[in-house]
């Protein structure tokens, strides 16, 4: 029996209208998402790291348009559907994580109250009092007293909202919740637990986890299999163990030797010359090429397909032929 | 450069009835007896999570904010009064790099203009020598051409050519020392690298000597010469790189040490669990500030305030062990 | 020749300015319009003495009260005077008033603010507080308390209707000066060793431009309908010369003769004129900050 994946995305792209012209954000990502799984999506800014995660939700911001792809979503396809049924796939079968924890909540609020909210919106039956026995049993799991759910979001410090705005993303049990980097704004403690929490809680779920980050550190440590976006388009997509060991992709290598190791000493760290390109207006060909140290003609003139360089470890970069060997 | 049991109180802002009706100010207590010493040409990194004192360290080092109590000395004199024009010269000797590259500079001034601009404060150059001295300062920032740079305003950069701008019109001056408070943090990670060797050469050229602040130990380890670890308005634990990464001996350094991540995924870490949250500055824990989050905490630490010890060369640890 | 070519580039950035804001969608319209209608009207003030028909003060060129006809477009009023002559020029004097106005108001209330705020302490407290109960009145009952007592004419309307401006500017201009004070960049100008002047000149008014602009258009507008009104109750213009408001305030007791034409034509001048200045401080004011969209 073949096992059909959880999320199946096919040649996404979606592309900000904006009044000064039209930015690609995202251009011909395609991957799956097995159930339980942890992808991680790393990239800097203008990647469209964060625009992937809001279209998986088709919660793309206006002027942002999906204009070509499909999504799937356990099988459904969920380019067509209509807005309420989208509704009731929000929250219930994927959830979301927000960035920063302090004006994603509601400060009139009281947190008991944003469970309550989300939890009868997706199963009306379910009496008030019932909804907030589950809040608590959450916040409980979540390393919160579940005497302060009664309590207001400005209560709460930075860490601990965080954790808030996790309940709500998994109160409802989704299959998939995408955490769009989940720990910027908290100091690197803090962050360990957070991961931590989401780590245990994902395992008990058995939820599918995709984490979205700049910093390519928690996200070699935390994830399964690994795309590195650059400029809206995949540049490598593999495990984390292969990107590691052998990345392929000369930006891949790139941020690598840029990321200073705490336990290394006398590392010698190197930048990647130039700057991420301006989205209005990016480079013909491959996107990287202006950075990248091994251009070559055919970089400027053609963008280079995703081909499989080994199984199961993509690239997108014309130093591998057909075969997957590295053209030198 | 040396600052000495330097602190800064900031008043809890109250209402009017409580002004008048309470006993006592509450403040927060965001610097809380601070000392060290910053040699020439050596970059000292102060260290920490958010809310530890570091920034407001920087600030006050650099005289932006005004101590409660406490000295800094500056090649020897005391700067800690200094007022007027007295200050105003002294500024040209000590320069303040910020962290949002997108807020340190002035939307409605041009990079020329504004990298230029000290140079006009202190009436030093005009007109063209004004203007071949910032296309070398750009050039040596690496915004290359710089002709092209300097009629561009800060919207037209990115965030990393900014914080190159903003290092231009930190050197344009030939400072002798410079505060970078987070330069890197808000830049793109493979950008990173680019500033900080920028500072190191300068270090190097210039002569410069570096407070530099962070919250990234991984940076820390790859820029300092020696790092004081702030936590709660007070160091607890100083030394150089060297010591201090081999054998981290305050639990809150080695806990601190083991919650960054490593780009291996092969690695398995081990964090040390700390209990709690960081306390607010306004009601400090009594004796050992940490005591609470400790997981090695004994009797003593909740009743005495550990001292800054020498435990070994170059190695300073506040904290009641054996 | 160096001169020459910087304003042909000032020419140039403005017409690609204002080409520019028809891109930005309807407020980007709506500051276009309001230039157009405001242009019109003082261009037409401007030629209006040379492309009248008839003498504006001249009276009975025509029949007392004669209607709209193809001799007088815009009929007569009870003096005989024809009233599209009239309405040529008439917007002389709330052009001059309203720019005086802005002008006085622009000099002392943007000073003020930006030294008060910026100084902090009890002189800003203290001037905050007066300019808060200047604030406090209707601006028609301090603008006619002041012309009571220095009686009408020109400048005199202006400077009534400067009284009951200041505070409105001193305000944006508190509010922004407080905001940006605070911001990175001020404080990398202090630390680099600015004097406090060089601050305020260079760092904080530049950014405060745009929120001023948005308060004069404002300004404008309004002084238009406060100079309509003064002249109205007598504190304005007083004599007979060719003004929209005088106009109207003599014009409105022959509605019930149904000589309706009177009033009307010079009516919607002074609305046009309102109105195109309203226009544009509404759009600025929607460009420069934007509502959330949807």
């Amino acid at each position: 029996m073949i096992k059909l994946p959880l999320l199946d995305i096919d040649s996404l792209a979606v592309d900000y209208q904006t009044g000064t012209g039209t930015v690609r954000a995202i251009y011909d990502v395609s991957f799956r998402l097995e159930k339980g799984e942890t992808l991680g999506l790393a990239g800097e800014s203008g990647s469209g790291k964060s625009t992937l995660g809001l279209s998986i939700m088709r919660l793309v911001p206006y002027p942002g348009v999906i204009t070509n792809g499909i999504i799937r979503i356990d099988e459904t396809n969920i380019m067509k559907l209509p807005e309420h049924e989208m509704r009731s796939i929000r929250g219930k079968k994927v959830g979301y994580i927000f960035q920063d924890p302090m004006t994603s909540l509601n400060p009139v609020k009281k947190i008991g109250a944003h469970f309550v909210e989300l939890i009868r919106t997706h199963e009306p039956i379910v009496s008030e009092k019932e909804a907030l026995e589950r809040a608590k049993t959450i916040l409980k799991n979540l390393g919160i007293l579940p005497e302060r759910i009664n309590d207001y979001p400005h209560q709460f410090s930075g860490g601990m909202r965080q954790r808030i705005m996790i309940g709500l993303a998994i109160a409802l049990n989704p299959s998939l919740v995408i955490a769009d980097e989940p720990t910027t704004a908290l100091d690197v403690i803090v962050q360990e637990r957070i991961l931590d929490l989401l780590e245990s809680l994902r395992k008990i779920y058995g939820m599918a986890l995709i984490l979205i980050s700049h910093d390519l550190s928690i996200i070699l440590e935390r994830c399964d299999r690994i795309i590195v976006m650059y400029a809206g388009q995949m540049a490598e997509y593999t495990t984390g163990a292969e990107l590691h060991r052998a990345p392929k992709h000369p930006y891949t290598e790139g941020l690598l030797q840029s990321i200073p190791n705490i336990e290394l000493s006398d590392q010698k760290l190197s930048a990647i010359p130039g700057s991420p390109p301006n989205m209005l207006n990016p480079p013909e060909g491959c996107r990287f090429w202006p950075r990248c140290p091994y251009v070559m003609e055919i970089c400027r003139l053609k963008v280079p397909p995703l081909i499989a360089a080994e199984p199961n470890h993509l690239v997108r970069c014309f130093l591998y032929g057909e075969k997957g060997a590295r053209i030198e | 450069m040396k600052v000495e049991n330097l602190r800064k109180y900031f008043p809890v802002q109250k209402s009017f009835l409580e002004q008048m009706f309470a006993r006592r100010m509450r403040y927060v207590k965001a610097v809380d007896d601070v000392t060290f010493p910053i040699e020439k040409g050596e970059i000292f990194t102060l260290a920490g999570e958010s809310g530890c004192g570091k920034t407001t360290t920087g600030r006050l080092v650099v005289r932006l904010l005004n101590p409660t109590s406490g000295k800094i000395y500056f090649n020897g004199s005391d700067i800690t009064e200094l007022q007027g024009e007295k200050l105003r010269l002294l500024r040209r000797k000590m320069q303040i790099i910020f962290q949002d590259p997108y807020a340190s500079l002035n939307p409605r001034m041009r990079i020329g203009d504004a990298v230029g601009h000290p140079l006009e404060m202190h009436g030093l150059a005009k007109g063209e020598d004004k203007g071949k001295m910032v296309l070398d300062v750009l050039e040596k920032v690496g915004l290359t051409p710089p002709k092209q740079f300097i009629n561009l305003h800060p919207h037209q950069l990115s965030g990393g050519q900014r914080q190159r701008a903003a290092l231009a019109r930190s050197i344009i001056l030939r400072p002798e020392f410079i505060v970078a408070d987070e330069p890197v943090s808000m830049i793109d990670v493979s950008l990173r690298t680019t500033i900080i060797d920028l500072m190191l050469t300068f270090r190097k050229e210039l002569g410069l000597t570096y407070l530099f602040i962070t919250h990234d130990l991984a940076v820390a380890k790859y820029i300092s010469d020696r790092i004081a670890v702030m936590y709660l308005g007070k160091i607890i634990e100083m030394g150089s790189k060297e010591r201090l990464f081999l054998k981290p001996m305050h639990p809150y350094t080695q806990a601190l040490m083991s919650a960054i991540p490593v780009p291996d995924p092969k690695r398995k870490r081990k964090p040390i669990e700390l209990k709690g949250e960081v306390p607010s500055a306004i009601t400090i824990p009594q004796g050992c500030r940490f005591h609470p989050r400790c997981p090695d905490k004994k009797e003593t630490c909740a009743l005495k305030e550990p001292e800054l010890v020498e435990i070994e060369k170059d190695h300073f640890v506040a904290c009641h062990f054996d | 020749m160096d001169k020459v070519k910087v304003t042909k580039s000032m020419l140039a950035r403005l017409v690609h300015n204002v080409g520019s804001l028809t891109k930005k969608g309807p407020s980007g319209w709506m500051v276009i319009i309001g230039i157009i209608i405001v242009s019109a009207l003082v261009i037409m003030t401007a030629i209006g003495p040379w492309v009248t028909p008839y003498n504006p003060s001249e009276s009975n060129v025509g029949p007392i009260r004669a209607p709209p006809s193809l001799e007088y477009p815009m009929g007569t009023n009870h003096l005989g005077q024809d009233m599209l002559s009239r309405t040529l020029v008439g917007g002389s004097i709330m052009l001059q008033v309203s720019a005086l106005s802005v002008l006085v108001c622009f000099l002392i209330g943007v000073p003020l603010g930006l030294f008060s705020s910026y100084t902090g302490g009890y002189l800003d407290s203290s001037v905050s507080l007066v300019i808060d109960a200047v604030y406090a009145f209707p601006g028609l009952v301090i603008a006619i308390a002041v012309a009571a007592v220095l009686g009408p004419g020109v400048v005199n309307m202006a400077l009534s209707i400067a009284v009951v401006y200041i505070p409105s500017y001193f305000r944006i201009v508190r509010s922004q000066v407080l905001s940006i004070k605070e911001l990175t960049y001020t404080e990398a100008a202090r630390a680099a060793g600015a004097k406090w002047y060089t601050i305020i000149t260079r760092y904080i008014f530049p950014n405060v431009i745009p929120s001023i602009v948005v308060v004069a258009t404002v300004n404008f507008a309004d002084a238009v309908l406060t100079a309509a009104g003064l002249t109205f109750i007598g504190l304005g213009v007083t004599y007979d010369i060719p003004d929209w408001s005088w106009d109207l305030t003599n014009g409105w007791k022959y509605l019930s003769s149904r000589a309706w034409w009177i009033i009307s034509f010079p009516g919607l001048m002074i609305i046009l004129l309102a109105l195109g200045f309203t226009l544009i401080g509404e759009g600025m004011s929607e460009l420069l900050n934007p509502k959330l969209q949807r």
